[in-house]
């Protein structure tokens, strides 16, 4: 525990906080404002939690961006899990999923209407699902960031030598910087650089953003605690006001530059990338992984003869321009009115990770708008 | 040897009945009222006014590090009445046991009861014991009323929060929750949680002298300290500002939080009050507060604000963000 209170000292706080404050100012002096985006949902949580876009200058604006695996599952994807409940088989999945809204209904819905649905903790629990009862068919709902992708390749590979046959996938994987590559062309998000993730970066490693920094972006990976959000900030401040873009690791401990070799092997020996259509994003090339022809049987889709189709965006909900930055959770005409995390219209404000949910939770409840 | 358990005929009405109670009640709860099993108590005139609360108990599991269900169930009767300003005198307690419950666990919890309510100077003065098939309870529930006096001075409403007011907390907070999930998730790490259930009927009666400063007391159980600032400012002209550098908590209950993504002010306590005082007796109720043992780790946490119905924290690192009501049920049953 004294090892945390290390990332949370109030002097080295105020240190970082007087850099970011002389930045501003420099970037005042030159006319400019600075436009900065942090990627993962789990950051988009801790800077909330910790207040920290009240440290920022008034020159910079910190957005969230794509980084929460389930809100930019699109709701087609959910319509087919739903189909597949109704047809009789078991589904397995994370529970932020559950009260997601899909077209017509929530996976939540469907079970209060008797679908069998159960919230695992890991894929482990689907595996001890399909084993529990060998004559049900088990699908277990595999979304997520290259994070969660190898404990979903290890599910795949321990069926397969466990020889469990009533056992597949709905995949959705989706991969971080194809995405990262998609908004740094959209004029219209005009991001000045990325705060890059930090469990994502443990695994593809931090070169994966090598690339946007040559377009000039400078990217910074950095760790979840307050004090390492605030210094990679306060890197980025550093670079935009020197006009430089550099590709900087502030994760070191964790974060190697060419990532878990072991865990992208084993990704790579069982998926293959495939276009994936990313919630209120659209479709992304190359941004998703699916099941190679050899993993064919434990794919759901193959499997169940199953169609993911292009869903229906609930009316008014505008997460798709909250996922790309575009608007603030609070400028959403819904927020904190028709949508809140008890009823929440889109999934921004379902997930733990959700930046709508960040800002209900720790910002605006909804009286401020 | 073959442990003993509850039976269905414990609760037949029958010669096992009368068995268990001659064995297991009788002898720690026989004298006063109960004397005789008479089936109502007649009690003797009350100091003050009446005052008069119930609550159900169904923790799982039914021993954690700190306590067991017997615990819970005299000090989280008895704190009720306290944080109304009322001195606890009168208990009732029935108790519903699942058939197969180990008599042991029974008699460890009864162990605790009887000596909770002797050390908060509380007589259970009239019970009653069921019993229900294996599978219809988990083991154990308890169910506690409890009869107060109120003490002289004190009007007590979270209405009557006024800008400047100091928040009071008389101890770490969300011990007994992160207890409770620890124990039931089986996450044994040294140093853990323990928890601090406790009677807080000496820390009410100790600001007895000061009572008219004294806006609004409540034990911070289910929905934790966040819960009741919330009450505190909701739908008020008033808000409340907290130092997230003041908040108490200890290393355990930390660590598990921690590891959960739990926020503690989240986190039931169900030893703990917090006060709102007015600021002329804050360093006195605090110094009143830290010196009784159950009071040594008061802190004042922050100070009623107009921002109005919010409850604000300024954050180690100087930030700023809101405190919320916790959404939903956020760790079941732990009282």
């Amino acid at each position: 525990m004294k090892y945390l209170e290390g990332f949370r000292n109030p002097d080295a706080a105020r240190a970082l906080t007087a850099r970011l404050a002389a930045a501003g100012e420099q970037l005042a002096a030159q006319g400019r404002r600075a436009r900065l985006m942090e990627v993962c949902g789990t950051h988009t949580m801790a800077i909330a939690r910790h207040g920290i876009r009240d440290l920022l200058p008034p020159t910079v604006d910190l957005v969230s961006g794509p980084g929460c695996p389930v809100c930019v599952t699109d709701s087609g994807y959910l319509d087919a899990a739903i189909e597949l409940a109704k047809g009789g088989v078991r589904l397995a999945t994370f529970g932020d999923l559950v009260r997601v809204p899909g077209s017509t209904s929530s996976l939540a819905e469907a079970r209060s209407a008797g679908a069998a649905i159960e919230v695992v903790y890991s894929p482990e629990g689907a595996l001890a699902l399909a084993e529990r009862e060998p004559a049900r068919q088990v699908v277990f709902l595999a979304i997520g960031f290259e994070t969660t992708v190898a404990p979903a390749v290890w599910l795949v590979k321990a069926a397969a030598e466990r020889g469990v046959t009533n056992l597949s996938l709905l995949t959705a994987f989706k991969l971080v910087p194809p995405a990262l590559s998609a908004l740094a062309g959209d004029p219209e998000v005009q991001v000045d650089a990325f705060l890059c993730p930090a469990h994502v970066s443990a695994i593809i490693g931090s070169e994966a953003y090598r690339p946007f920094v040559q377009r000039g972006l400078p990217c910074v990976v950095a760790g979840f605690e307050p004090l390492d959000i605030l210094d990679g900030v306060a890197e980025i401040l550093d670079q935009i006001v020197a006009r430089a873009s550099r590709l900087v690791n502030r994760y070191e401990r964790v974060v190697k530059p060419e990532g878990n070799r072991r865990a992208l092997a084993l990704m790579g020996a069982c998926l293959e990338p495939v276009d994936a259509s990313w919630r209120g994003i659209g479709v992304i090339p190359g941004s998703g992984l699916g099941l190679r022809e050899t993993y064919a049987g434990f794919d759901a889709v193959r499997r169940h003869g199953v169609a993911i189709t292009a869903g229906v965006t609930p009316r008014g909900c505008r997460c798709g321009d909250v996922l790309k930055g575009k608007l603030k959770p609070t400028e959403c005409p819904l927020f904190g009115r028709a949508c809140t995390p008890l009823k929440p219209v889109g999934p921004c404000m379902v997930s733990s990770e959700g930046s709508c949910a960040a800002y209900y939770k720790y910002v605006a409840r909804g009286e401020a708008r | 040897m073959n442990e003993e358990r509850i039976l269905l005929g414990h609760g037949g009405g029958g010669r096992l009945t009368r068995d268990l109670i001659a064995a297991e009640i009788v002898p720690r709860f026989g004298q006063g009222p109960l004397a005789g099993l008479p089936d109502a108590a007649t009690l003797p005139p009350l100091a003050g006014r009446p005052v008069f609360t119930t609550d159900a108990f169904v923790v799982h599991p039914l021993e954690f590090p700190g306590g067991n269900l017997g615990h819970l169930a005299v000090h989280g009767t008895v704190n009720d009445l306290a944080v109304a300003g009322a001195r606890p005198r009168w208990l009732s307690l029935a108790l519903i046991l699942e058939e197969g419950l180990p008599l042991a666990v029974l008699r460890r919890v009864l162990d605790a009861v009887k000596s909770a309510a002797d050390e908060c100077g509380v007589v259970v003065a009239t019970g009653d014991t069921k019993v229900v098939r294996r599978g219809q309870a988990d083991g154990l529930y308890a169910i506690s009323a409890g009869l107060g006096e109120s003490l002289p001075g004190f009007d007590l409403s979270p209405a009557h929060a006024r800008e400047g007011d100091v928040v009071l907390a008389s101890g770490t907070l969300g011990d007994h929750g992160m207890a409770v999930m620890a124990a039931r998730e089986g996450i044994e790490i040294a140093g853990g949680p323990v928890s601090d259930t406790a009677p807080v009927h000496r820390l009410v009666e100790a600001l007895a002298s000061m009572a008219g400063g004294v806006r609004f007391l409540r034990d911070p159980t289910r929905g934790g300290a966040a819960a009741v600032l919330n009450e505190v400012v909701e739908g008020r002209q008033v808000g409340l500002r907290l130092l997230e550098d003041r908040l108490p908590f200890s290393t355990g209950a930390r660590a598990i939080a921690e590891a959960l993504g739990l926020d503690l002010l989240h986190v039931a306590s169900e030893g703990r009050v917090l006060a709102v005082v007015a600021p002329e007796i804050a360093d006195a109720a605090l110094a009143a507060w830290r010196a009784l043992p159950e009071g040594r780790g008061a802190v004042a946490l922050g100070h009623v604000t107009r921002d109005a119905g919010r409850v604000l924290l300024q954050t180690a690192i100087g930030g700023t963000r809101l405190v919320d009501v916790p959404q939903g049920e956020l760790l079941p049953r732990i009282c």
